[in-house]
C-alpha cells in the first residue's frame, strides 16, 4: 500500500503542484497560472498532477496546501468578515484605541464595533483590573446579528490567557458558535497594538479561510482523493484544517517559507541563501537549521503593523519577465517592472514586443526558450551590458542577506533561476537541484508539524536552566498535541530576550518545535 | 508659539528616534498616543523657553519603567493628567506648562499627549538632548535642580508624592515603585520655574527633532542624501558605514547590555566597528581607534533610508552609517561626565569630544 501526498503553492505568478511518494520522491510536478479567484488555478493543479501520477487514489493520504487566498483579501480588502474588536485591558490602554494606526479604508471596515472593556494582567500575572464580565455580556447581546466574527485582545494575555478565554465563553454562551472568536494569544507575542492588529485581521478572514478549505477539500473529493488536509504557516510547519478556519492569518507568507525549506530538502542542505528566481522578482532567504530565518522587524500586511515573525527576505526586482530598456545615451535598465505572466505573449523569444531578460539568456546561448531565431540580431553590447546588470542586482542582494563575508552555498530554485550562472559572488557552491522550478511546491509537501510558546517568563524562579528546559519541554508537547511524532520532535527555533528594567530577571523566551506528522 | 498638528508629531518622532541614540523606547506609543490626542482636542501648543515668565511653574512629564511594558499596557492618558494634578495640589500653584525631561525616544513625545489633553503648552526644550537610562541623568541636576517633589501615577488611579534628599534616591525609591504599580508609570518630575528652564535645560531640542524629521521625509522626493542632512542640522560626523556581523546580547541588573559588531563597507572596508550598548549606544571604536563615546550622541541609521534603528532592531546583515554628533556642553563638565559619562556605565575609557576624536576637518 503506497502512501502519496500532494503539496501545492499559490505564487503570484504560477500555482505549483506536485505528488509525492513516502519517500518524497516527485512522481508528478505541474505549473499553472495563479487564477484571479486562486481556486481555479488550484483545482486545476491538482486535477493535473492527479492525472499525470497514475497512483492509486486511494493511496494518496496527504494534501498540503500554501495559499495566498488570506493576504489576497486583507490587501484587496475583499470578502472580509464583519468584525467586532473587543480590547480588555481598561482603564490601561485608553490613550491608543484600537484600529489606530491603521489605513483609513480598513479602519472603515473592520472599526464597525469596538469596545475597550476593564480587566487585562500585567507583566507578572496580577490583574490590572478584575474582569468586567457584565459589560462583556451586554456587548455579545448588542452585538447579536451584527458580526459574524469577533477578534478578542487582553493585555498581557501571551502571560496569562485567562480573560481572553472567559471572554471568549461569554460570547459563545450569547452568540453561539455560529460567530467566530480570535484570541489574540493564539496569535502573537508581547506588543498589544501589533498583536491586536494581528488577531483582527485574522477575524476578518475566517469565511474566507472557511470556504478556501472546503473549496480545497471538495475539489480532492471531486478526483477521488480523500486525503487529509493542511495548510502551510509562514513559519514552514502545517495547521490542520479545523485550526486554519480559526486561525487563517498565520497562512499569511507561507510561500517564501516553502521555497527556502523545499530547496532545503533537494539538495539536503541546512544552512545556506536560497535564492528563488520568479517572474517579478528574485527573492532571497536564509536558510539556518533547516528552517527560514526570521525577520526580527514588525512587518505590515496590507499597511497594518503586526508582530508576526516572517522569514527574513530581501527581493530585488528581477526575474524572468522583467523589462529590459535602453536609454538614448546607451545606458541599459532592467526593470523593476515585469510582464509578469504575460511572458508568453510579450517577450521577443514568443514573438512579442517587449525585451525582458529571458531574451537576453536565450540571445547569451544559456538556454533555449521560445524561438531562439527572433533575438539572434540583438546587439551583443547590449545583450553584456543587461546580463551584467542582473547579475550584479542579485550579487549585490545576496551580499545583503549574508552574514559574514565568509562564502556560503547558494540554492537556485524558481522558474526564473535559469537567468542566473554557475558562479555567483560571494557564493561557496551554487545548487541548482532538480525539480527547482516546483521546490515551493515541495516544501509545501515536506512540510511538519509544529508547537510553540512565546511567553514571559520569571527566571529567578526556577533558575535559568530550568526554565529553559520547561519551554522547550512545553514547545515539544504543543507540537505532538498539533500531530508531530512524539519521538522525532526536535527544537527548531528557541531565543531567549532580557526584558530591560524588569526584576526577577524576566525574560521573554520563545521555543518553537517541529517533527514529521505521526503516521 | 506656534500650534502642531499631526504631520509635525510624525516628524518629532523620527528624530527622536535619532536622538535616542538606540535606546529610550520605540516612540510609537508616544507617537499614536499624540496623534489621537490631537484628533480628540485639536492641534498643541509649543513654546519658546523664552516666552516662558521666570516665575511660571514648569513641571515634565515622563514614563518610567520598562518600555516592553509600555508597548503592551499602553497608559490610558490619564495617569500623566493625575501625577500633574497631585502635584499642583502638592505645590499648592498651577501648572503653566510641562515638556519633556528626555528628547530621545518614548519620553519625547508622551509629554504632547498630556498638553493636548489639558490644553497646556508645551516647551521647546528637555533635560538631556538625547536619551539615558537613569533619573539623575539630567542637565537639570546638573545645575542643582532636584527631582522631587515628584508624583507617579499608574491608570488603576494610584499616585505617589516622592520626597527625596536628593535624585540618586529618587530614582531607587520610583523604581521600584513602579515595578509594584506594574512595571510602568507616569511621572510628574522635576517641578521648576520658568527662570531654571531658561538656564537649566537643552533648548529648542524639540525643533531640532522636527527639523531631523522632515529632512529624512524629504529626502527621497527632493533627492538628497538624508545623512548629509541629519549631520548638519546636529553638527554630526559620519563615523562608520558597513553591515551588522555580529550582536550580542545579555542582561545584568535589568538592562539590556551588549555589543554590536559592525563590518565595514566602501570607505570602510577592511575595518571593524565596534559599539558598546547599554539601552542606548554609548561607546564606538574600531580595533585601533576610539571614534565617540557618551554622553556624545551615537545612532546607528538605516544606510538607505536614513531612518535611525534601535538597539533592539539592530539584526544581522543591516546595512547602516553610525554617526556621532557632540553633546549639549553641559554635558561635557566635570559633573555632567561624572553623572552619565563612560566611567558611570562602568566602561575603562576616558571622555573625549567626538570632533576631537575624529579629527577636525573631516567631516
Amino acid at each position: 500500500m503506497g502512501n502519496y501526498r500532494i503539496g501545492i503553492d499559490v505564487g503570484g505568478t504560477h500555482t505549483d503542484a506536485v505528488i509525492l511518494d513516502d519517500q518524497y520522491n516527485v512522481i508528478s510536478e505541474t505549473k499553472e497560472p495563479t487564477t484571479e479567484d486562486v481556486s481555479t488555478g488550484i483545482y486545476k493543479a491538482v486535477k493535473k498532477i492527479i492525472d499525470a501520477a497514475n497512483v492509486p487514489k486511494e493511496e494518496i493520504k496527504y494534501a498540503m496546501l500554501g495559499t495566498t487566498h488570506c493576504t489576497n483579501a486583507i490587501v484587496e480588502r475583499k470578502r472580509l468578515n464583519k468584525v467586532a474588536v473587543i480590547r480588555i485591558g481598561a482603564p490601561a490602554t485608553l490613550g491608543i484605541k484600537p484600529l489606530v494606526g491603521v489605513p483609513n479604508d480598513l479602519r472603515e471596515i473592520l472599526g464597525k464595533y469596538v469596545y475597550i472593556v476593564r480587566g487585562g494582567n500585567e507583566f507578572d500575572g496580577r490583574e490590572i483590573a478584575e474582569l468586567d464580565k457584565k459589560r462583556l455580556s451586554e456587548i455579545a447581546n448588542e452585538l447579536k446579528g451584527k458580526v459574524d466574527s469577533i477578534a478578542i485582545t487582553s493585555v498581557f494575555s501571551p502571560v496569562s490567557t485567562d480573560h481572553e478565554h472567559e471572554a471568549q465563553k461569554i460570547f459563545q454562551e450569547v452568540l453561539g458558535d455560529e460567530v467566530a472568536i480570535s484570541l489574540s494569544s493564539e496569535i502573537g507575542s508581547v506588543g498589544l497594538l501589533e498583536r491586536e492588529n494581528a488577531t483582527i485581521l485574522n477575524a476578518a478572514v475566517v469565511n474566507v479561510a472557511r470556504s478556501t478549505a472546503n473549496g480545497f477539500v471538495n475539489a480532492l473529493k471531486e478526483e477521488g482523493v480523500n486525503a487529509k488536509v493542511f495548510f502551510g504557516q509562514n513559519d514552514g510547519t502545517l495547521m490542520s484544517v479545523e485550526y486554519t478556519v480559526k486561525y487563517p492569518i498565520l497562512t499569511i507568507a507561507c510561500g517564501p517559507t516553502n521555497s527556502i525549506r523545499g530547496a532545503s530538502y533537494l539538495t539536503n542542505q541546512s544552512n545556506a541563501l536560497v535564492v528563488d528566481v520568479g517572474g517579478t522578482t528574485t527573492d532571497i532567504g536564509v536558510l539556518v537549521n533547516s528552517f527560514p530565518r526570521q525577520s526580527s522587524l514588525a512587518v505590515e500586511i496590507g499597511g497594518v503593523r503586526t508582530n508576526f515573525r516572517m522569514p527574513d527576505i530581501t527581493s530585488v526586482g528581477i526575474g524572468g519577465g522583467t523589462i529590459v530598456r535602453v536609454k538614448e545615451d546607451g545606458t541599459v535598465t532592467l526593470g523593476p517592472d515585469s510582464v509578469g505572466y504575460r511572458l508568453q505573449q510579450e517577450a521577443y523569444v514568443f514573438g512579442g514586443n517587449t525585451l525582458t531578460t529571458t531574451d537576453i539568456i536565450v540571445a547569451k546561448g544559456m538556454a533555449e526558450i521560445g524561438d531562439v531565431t527572433k533575438v539572434v540580431e540583438l546587439d551583443k553590447d547590449l545583450v553584456e551590458k543587461a546580463y551584467h546588470i542582473l547579475v550584479e542586482k542579485v550579487e549585490e542582494a545576496i551580499d545583503r542577506m549574508k552574514t559574514s563575508a565568509e562564502p556560503i552555498p547558494v540554492i537556485l530554485v524558481g522558474g526564473g533561476s535559469v537567468l542566473l550562472p554557475e558562479k555567483l559572488k560571494g557564493a561557496s557552491i551554487v545548487h541548482r537541484p532538480d525539480h527547482f522550478g516546483v521546490a515551493n511546491a515541495i516544501g509545501s509537501a515536506i512540510s511538519q508539524v509544529s508547537g510553540q510558546v512565546e511567553r514571559v517568563f520569571a527566571l529567578d524562579e526556577l533558575g535559568r536552566t530550568e526554565t529553559l528546559e520547561l519551554a522547550k519541554q512545553m514547545a515539544k508537547e504543543e507540537a505532538v498535541v498539533a500531530g508531530a511524532d512524539a519521538n522525532k520532535v526536535e527544537i527548531v527555533d528557541f531565543e531567549d530576550v532580557p526584558l530591560a528594567y524588569l526584576p526577577g530577571n524576566a525574560t521573554r523566551i520563545r521555543a518553537k518545535a517541529a517533527g514529521p506528522l505521526a503516521e | 508659539m506656534r500650534l502642531l498638528g499631526k504631520q509635525e508629531i510624525e516628524d518629532i518622532a523620527v528624530g527622536a528616534a535619532l536622538l535616542g541614540t538606540g535606546g529610550g523606547g520605540d516612540p510609537y506609543i508616544g507617537k499614536l498616543m499624540a496623534l489621537q490626542a490631537i484628533e480628540e482636542h485639536g492641534p498643541i501648543k509649543l513654546i519658546d523657553p523664552e516666552e516662558v515668565p521666570d516665575e511660571a511653574v514648569i513641571v515634565p512629564s515622563a514614563m518610567m519603567g520598562a518600555p516592553t511594558v509600555m508597548v503592551e499596557k499602553i497608559p490610558s492618558g490619564e495617569e500623566a493628567i493625575t501625577a500633574f494634578h497631585s502635584l499642583q495640589e502638592y505645590l499648592g500653584e498651577e501648572i503653566y506648562a510641562t515638556m519633556p525631561i528626555e528628547a530621545g525616544g518614548v519620553n519625547s513625545l508622551l509629554p504632547f499627549a498630556l498638553a493636548a489633553r489639558q490644553g497646556l503648552p508645551v516647551i521647546d526644550a528637555d533635560g538631556m538632548g538625547r536619551a539615558f537610562p537613569e533619573l539623575q541623568m539630567v542637565t537639570f541636576y546638573l545645575d542643582g535642580l532636584e527631582a522631587t517633589p515628584m508624583v507617579l501615577s499608574d491608570e488603576k488611579g494610584n499616585s505617589m508624592v516622592l520626597n527625596t534628599i536628593n535624585s540618586v534616591w529618587a530614582e531607587r525609591l520610583a523604581r521600584g515603585a513602579t515595578i509594584e504599580m506594574g512595571g510602568s508609570v507616569m511621572l510628574a518630575i522635576y517641578p521648576m520655574k520658568g527662570k531654571d528652564v531658561k538656564r537649566s535645560a537643552i533648548q529648542k531640542t524639540l525643533s531640532l527633532e522636527e527639523e531631523i524629521g522632515r529632512s529624512i521625509r524629504e529626502a527621497k522626493e527632493k533627492n538628497y542624501d538624508p545623512i548629509d542632512a541629519v549631520l548638519k542640522i546636529t553638527n554630526g560626523y559620519r563615523l562608520f558605514e558597513g553591515k551588522v556581523k555580529d550582536i550580542n546580547r545579555k542582561t545584568e541588573t535589568g538592562f539590556a547590555r551588549g555589543t554590536a559588531t559592525i563590518e565595514g563597507i566602501n570607505d570602510n572596508k577592511n575595518e571593524e566597528l565596534e559599539l558598546n550598548f547599554q539601552n542606548e549606544h554609548l561607546i564606538a571604536k574600531t580595533k585601533d581607534k576610539l571614534l565617540c563615546v557618551t554622553p556624545d550622541l551615537i545612532a546607528v541609521l538605516d544606510a538607505e533610508t536614513g531612518m535611525p534603528i534601535t538597539t533592539e532592531g539592530l539584526r544581522y546583515g543591516a546595512r547602516c552609517i553610525v554617526i556621532g554628533m557632540p553633546c549639549d556642553p553641559k554635558w561635557r563638565t566635570e559633573k555632567g561626565i561624572a553623572t552619565a559619562g563612560p566611567g558611570y556605565f562602568g566602561y575603562d575609557v576616558d571622555f573625549t569630544p567626538v570632533e576631537e576624536l575624529v579629527g577636525k576637518g573631516e567631516k
